[in-house]
């Protein structure tokens, strides 16, 4: 078996400059800020974020964003982060905004091998400007694209070694979905167990998902 | 009563008991102090969970659990984690009974904007676009004016949130219902004059024959 456990230096090391990294979290509630801070230290730049949200300035992706890291951010929402707004505004960022529920969809179907979802969400509003509109038994729909990335940085509470994944409360959120729809996805553990300890019922991301498991107790 | 404190009793008597229901940020979360304790009533929560309570004391406060605003909550006894894309299949699908929010503008037709407003202001949309066409009841709870400025309008100004959603909706000055026809004003709150709740307003308001004050 492959070991998935490695340092989180070695993890970020393997992340190029104008890497796409889809951050789980909700304000940052689920989100691995132990690898953020480690790609801090690195000079790696021109990133593509996918969060559901800026955050806040100075807490996860926001300390990302603070150091210039980031060249476009795919979210739902920034409001919480006057940062993220500025660099916006600026064109020194450039941002993306997506209904949630949309983003949710657009990843998990990336995940799932479909093309793409077809949502009520935004007719009508400049969300629907240059897609394509389809009715199904009289309704409109968008026609919204999976998304993908390069990278997933999920927060995990308790992950065995193997890879499967127990989260704690509402830092589940976008992990999940994430999981399934990157080429390399890593956890940050909050507590490492060995295989068999977890209950095969309460895992939420089975291990096939996770190529790397690095450890940051809470 | 302050005038937000009016608007947030009025929309908790619009909640019927099994009611599943979002709350917005600000005025909005308010709501929920005011629920009649007789019945019962489920919050859902975008961010992922159902049985959303009360903010905790400072000593009780778990940031693995928060709500929308990534603020520490409590969860009610059965409450329910999940991820977002079930989050919102509960809310796109049709689950959630009654939503609540805040918006910049509402128009006679149910249209509402509140994500942006172009070159000052860009928050994003967040889960509001999703809820607004999920929710079966969507209630705006705001204040009526802003700064003297009209946020009742003929037709929105700013960039739609969402088209002929917009069910009913409650300010300091009365409680509105959007209809085919327009505008109906069914209640009005004490001591304001029909007169001065239309000049508070672009859109011409329908007087409803059953008038009557506000209750709470």
């Amino acid at each position: 078996m492959k070991k998935k456990i490695i340092s989180i230096a070695e993890f970020v090391a393997k992340i190029p400059n104008g890497a796409s990294i889809m951050v789980g979290g909700f304000m940052n509630i689920g989100t691995a800020e132990g690898i953020i801070d480690e790609m801090l230290k690195t000079d790696v730049k021109d990133l593509t974020i996918i969060c559901n949200d800026a955050g806040l300035p100075g807490v996860g992706v926001g300390k990302l964003i603070d150091a210039g890291k980031v060249k476009k951010l795919i979210a739902s929402h920034i409001g919480l982060n006057p940062i993220a707004g500025q660099k916006m505004t600026s064109g020194e960022m450039e941002v993306e905004l997506i209904p949630q529920g949309t983003l949710a969809e657009r990843i998990r179907s990336a995940g799932a091998g479909l093309g793409g979802i077809l949502t009520p969400t935004g007719i009508g509003t400049i969300v629907q400007d240059g897609k394509e509109i389809i009715e199904v038994d009289g309704r409109k729909y968008i026609l919204e694209n999976p998304l993908k990335a390069d990278f997933a940085f999920l927060l995990g509470h308790v992950v065995d070694k193997k890879g499967n994944i127990v989260y704690n409360k509402t830092i589940r959120n976008f992990n999940p979905l994430m999981a399934t729809a990157a080429e390399c996805v890593v956890v940050q553990a909050r507590k490492v167990v060995e295989i068999g300890e977890l209950d095969p019922d309460h895992i939420i991301t089975p291990h096939i998902f996770v190529d790397y498991i690095v450890e940051v107790s809470k | 009563m302050n005038a937000k404190e009016l608007i947030a009793r009025r929309v908790a008597k619009e909640l019927k008991d099994g009611d599943v229901v979002n709350l917005g940020i600000g005025l909005p979360t308010m709501v929920a102090n005011y629920v009649d304790p007789s019945i019962d009533i489920t919050f859902q929560s975008e961010n992922g969970m159902l049985g959303l309570a009360a903010a905790p004391s400072k000593e009780n406060e778990d940031w693995d659990l928060t709500n929308a605003g990534g603020k520490p909550v409590t969860m009610t006894t059965g409450g329910v984690f999940f991820d977002s894309a079930t989050s919102f299949g509960i809310i796109r699908g049709g689950h959630v009974d009654a939503t609540v929010l805040g918006s910049l503008q509402v128009d006679e037709e149910g249209n509402i904007a509140n994500w942006i407003i172009p070159g000052k202001m860009v928050p994003g949309m967040g889960g509001a676009m999703d809820l607004l066409v999920g929710a079966k009841k969507v209630i705006v709870a705001m204040q009526h004016t802003s700064n003297g400025e009209h946020k009742i309008l003929k037709k929105c100004t700013l960039p739609f949130t969402a088209v002929k959603e917009v069910n009913m909706i409650v300010t300091e000055l009365g409680v509105m219902e959007i209809t085919p026809e327009g505008i109906v004003l069914k209640e009005i709150a004490p001591g304001v004059t029909i007169e001065e709740v239309q000049q508070a307003t672009e859109a011409t308001l329908i007087i409803s024959e059953n008038l009557k004050e506000i209750e709470i």
